[in-house]
């Protein structure tokens, strides 16, 4: 957190923005502008694109950049998940290499965690790392990896001891996608997108390098990663929206909005857009039935309370405080909006909920809702993982009692997969 | 009113579920959800000719079988069960029984026969494009012309409606509202004046079509502007059927959910083994056996002409709609990421789930309807 007054960032970042701002620049030669400025990343800590500022802090720089309309650094997906886990466990090595290029957005990242056999149970990974010669060795498969068809690089969980027990047997690397041993397939949702895949190794190399932490460490910086996309499910990020302000910046954002971004269209639909709902309302007239009326109440107490309770986890976290309960309760209660929102999009719309495409209200964005919010109850850690976290690690309450956690690993039952 | 099915209908029930596991398996329903007829001829063909299905409730002198509602709800339950994608339920629950409630002596014997042979398919269009499941919602007009009467106005949400032979269409007298001056009429599919066009549906399993009616020549069914009761009448009879139909979707999810929960290993032992989840399925098989008995009964009470059948209507198609989709959700949930997915089957049924919830009137409506009916 900066010693600076909330005045003082919100002047200098409007006189840093009014100087440099300018959109006939190129995305990228922006975003660089931006990251040597530290207004870019104003979070991040001041050795690396940063300015040490807290949330709050960050949040006046933001109003800054809307004000005037510029471009901001990428944001979206999981390279905030690898920017995160870089700072806080990466090498200089790592941070040198691919911290610049997750800002400018010219690196995609995936997150290369769950398996056909362990999802939940994540320390359960078999994907196999080998050291032959200077180098590792990657063969198994990894399923449901946002964003690998067009990544760059991957955050990789992977078991390099078979013989100790599950969590203790893990690394964490970072792995070039774009190689010969790794193959993408894409999968199809329910939904009709594809955002997620399938990846498999196939003697896929990694330079010894490119190990993130100590051997063996792989839960630990793998629990990082996770903790920071669970925060990041508690619904105060903002979705990137094309701008239909003309100039070169503006342009080359909303291309890469089309097309980078074109898969998690329906991002912002599975969290239930809770934003459309009244507006919804009045204009189908649904407003005057009070049996709406009050699912829709019941709906905005419900997300209201939902942001300030991540709110004040926030501000509890930037105040040096234990982030207490609110930091666990985001995802889950986020889960629930999502499906509340769902049930009252459904009341509103009618008989057009039936409806999908061009055929249904807003060019099929409310039927998105209806058939992509099941994904926020699963993505992340499901709803039942997230009550576990909350009654074991929050309420301090007895564990489940666990046999796979002391045993060998390779000794521990598991999944028969093809 | 009896608690129980009889062995002929277990029976009954027995083989429907044969002859469904064997021309409705997941893979046809994925072939044919593609198509824009959206089934396939040879299996109508033989439900209709083998097995009778579109005759089950028609009475024997109209060709039928004589069966009641009763025997109507096995069907429904097992097509729902099997997600059968076929012209069921528009032609033999819907239009079939707005004849057999609206339609003289005469017309019964003209118009049944083929429909309860399955050589004819009709549609029932009456919901419009402002999502009314009720008579109020009618404007499309029907005005004399010659010796019939001419159609002007456009449906919607209409079930086959594109497919059809034969449209049977409710309409009103201009100038009139409410229950007054509706008329029931049919056209036949190629009519002159009528464009049908296929709607984008998130269920692709059952289509659905907007129709388009431009100076439409069509014949009266039935007695001039008193199509209200017998309307009114077919929309109970319907939601009892689709409430039917609901509950074996919700089950064949539940009995998948649970066989996925027993064979799914993490943490060292099956999914199903956790005491949350086993929670989840007590309660899916709590939901799903009280909107059974709730279809069941409204099934019965239709089958005896009980006075109570349109409040049980409403009670059933509201529990049946509530307890498919929460099921339908946690099945998904249930099934982790490969739940999520096109190619899992899940989702087949949580869409079918989706717009039965909204078919004919959603639970907040049926329960309003409940209470009214109640004269609460
Ligand atoms: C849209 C989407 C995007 C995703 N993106 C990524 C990604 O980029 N990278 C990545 O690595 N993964 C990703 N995932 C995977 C996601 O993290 C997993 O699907 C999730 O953790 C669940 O694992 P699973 O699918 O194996 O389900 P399972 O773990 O098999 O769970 C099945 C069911 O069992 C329940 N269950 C499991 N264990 C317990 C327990 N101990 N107690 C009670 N109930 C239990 C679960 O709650 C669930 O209901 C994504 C998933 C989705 C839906
Ligand atoms: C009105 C009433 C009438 C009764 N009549 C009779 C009677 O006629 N004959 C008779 O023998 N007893 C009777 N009981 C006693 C009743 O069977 C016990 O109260 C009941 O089994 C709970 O046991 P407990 O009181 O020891 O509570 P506990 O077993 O200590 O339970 C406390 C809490 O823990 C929960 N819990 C316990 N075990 C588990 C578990 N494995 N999983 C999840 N949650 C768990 C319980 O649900 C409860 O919420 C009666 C009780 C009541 C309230």
């Amino acid at each position: 957190m900066s010693e600076m007054t909330d005045d003082t960032i919100r002047a200098e970042a409007r006189a840093w923005l009014e100087e440099n701002w300018n959109t006939d620049l190129g995305l990228v030669e922006w975003r660089g502008k931006l990251i040597e400025s530290g207004w870019g990343a104003p979070t991040w800590p001041t050795a690396w694109y940063g300015k040490g500022f807290s949330d709050a802090q960050g949040r006046i720089v933001e109003e800054e950049f809307e004000r005037i309309g510029a471009v901001s650094v990428a944001r979206t997906g999981i390279r905030n998940l690898a920017a995160a886990t870089i700072l806080a466990h990466g090498t200089n090595l790592h941070k040198e290499k691919f911290l610049r290029r997750i800002l400018t957005g010219e690196d995609t990242w995936c997150q290369l965690f769950s398996e056909p056999g362990s999802g939940s149970d994540l320390a359960g990974a078999t994907t196999r790392a080998d050291k032959k010669g200077n180098k590792w060795i990657v063969n198994g498969q990894k399923v449901w990896t946002t964003s690998a068809h067009h990544a760059q690089y991957g955050l990789l969980l992977a078991r390099t001891d078979w013989d100790l027990p599950k969590h203790k047997g893990l690394s964490y690397f970072i792995i070039d996608i774009e190689q010969p041993g790794v193959e993408v397939v894409p999968l199809r949702q329910m939904n009709g997108h594809a955002s997620f895949n399938q990846v498999f190794f196939t003697d896929a190399e990694i330079e010894p390098e490119f190990q993130v932490s100590e051997l063996g460490d792989g839960w630990s910086v793998a629990t990082t990663t996770l903790m920071h996309e669970r925060r990041g499910a508690d619904g105060l990020r903002r979705w990137q929206k094309a701008s239909d302000r003309t100039g070169r910046c503006y342009t080359e954002e909303a291309e890469e909005i089309a097309h980078q971004l074109e898969p998690y269209k329906w991002y912002p639909q599975r969290a239930g857009r809770v934003d459309l709902v009244i507006d919804r309302a009045k204009e189908t007239g649904k407003n005057t039935d009070p049996s709406v009326r009050q699912e829709i109440a019941k709906l905005m107490i419900m997300a209201k309370s939902a942001e300030w309770t991540a709110r004040r986890a926030r501000a509890a976290q930037e105040q040096g405080q234990p982030q207490g309960p609110g930091g666990s309760i985001g995802k889950l209660t986020s889960s629930n909006v999502a499906k509340q929102a769902a049930h009252v999009h459904t009341m509103i719309t009618g008989a057009d909920a039936m409806l999908t495409g061009e055929d249904s209200p807003m060019e099929g964005v409310i039927a998105e809702i209806l058939v992509s919010f099941p994904a926020t109850s699963i993505a992340g850690g499901t709803d039942e993982i997230q009550r576990n976290i909350i009654s074991e690690r929050v309420l301090k309450m007895p564990k489940e009692p666990r046999t796979d956690t002391s045993m060998p690993f390779r000794e521990v039952p598991r999944n028969v997969v093809s | 009113m009896k608690f129980s099915f009889s062995e002929e209908q277990e029976e009954f029930r027995v083989f429907l579920r044969r002859f469904l596991e064997d021309k409705s398996p997941t893979t046809e329903v994925r072939r044919l959800m593609e198509t824009d007829e959206g089934y396939d001829e040879a299996v109508w063909k033989q439900l209709s000719t083998d097995l009778g299905l579109p005759a089950v409730h028609v009475p024997e002198e109209y060709g039928g079988q004589g069966f009641g509602f009763g025997e109507l709800g096995i069907v429904l339950e097992e097509m729902g069960r099997a997600l059968l994608c076929a012209p069921y339920f528009s032609s033999a629950v819907l239009a079939t029984t707005a004849i057999l409630n609206a339609a003289s002596e005469e017309e019964k014997r003209t118009l049944l026969p083929p429909l309860a042979a399955g050589e004819t398919r009709a549609a029932l269009a009456f919901t419009e494009e402002n999502g009314l499941w009720d008579n109020s919602g009618v404007e499309l007009t029907a005005t004399a012309s010659g010796d019939g009467y001419q159609l002007d106005g456009v449906k919607s949400y209409v079930l086959d409606g594109h497919t059809a032979d034969l449209i049977v269409v409710l309409a009103r007298q201009p100038g009139t509202t409410g229950d007054d001056g509706l008329s029931l009429f049919t056209v036949s599919g190629d009519a002159e004046g009528l464009s049908r066009r296929l709607l984008k549906t998130t269920d692709p399993t059952r289509k659905q079509a907007r129709l388009a009616f431009k100076s439409v020549q069509a014949e009266l069914l039935g007695e001039e502007g008193r199509a209200a009761a017998p309307m009114a009448l077919t929309l109970d009879q319907a939601a009892i059927c689709l409430a039917n139909e609901m509950v074996g979707g919700a089950e064949r999810l539940r009995e998948s959910a649970l066989e996925y929960s027993m064979l799914r290993v993490q943490f060292g032992r099956a999914i199903g083994s956790f005491q949350t989840m086993k929670h989840k399925f007590a309660d899916m098989l709590l939901e799903v056996e009280l909107a059974k008995s709730a279809a069941y009964y409204a099934a019965a009470a239709a089958a005896e002409g009980d006075e109570d059948m349109p409040a049980l209507a409403s009670l059933a198609k509201a529990g049946a709609s509530d307890a498919y989709m929460q099921t339908a959700i946690k099945t998904v949930q249930t099934h982790g990421g490969i739940g999520f997915t096109w190619d899992n089957d899940t989702h087949l049924w949580f869409k079918r789930a989706k717009s039965s919830e909204v078919f004919l009137g959603d639970p907040s409506y049926h329960r309003e309807q409940l209470m009214q009916r109640w004269d609460v």
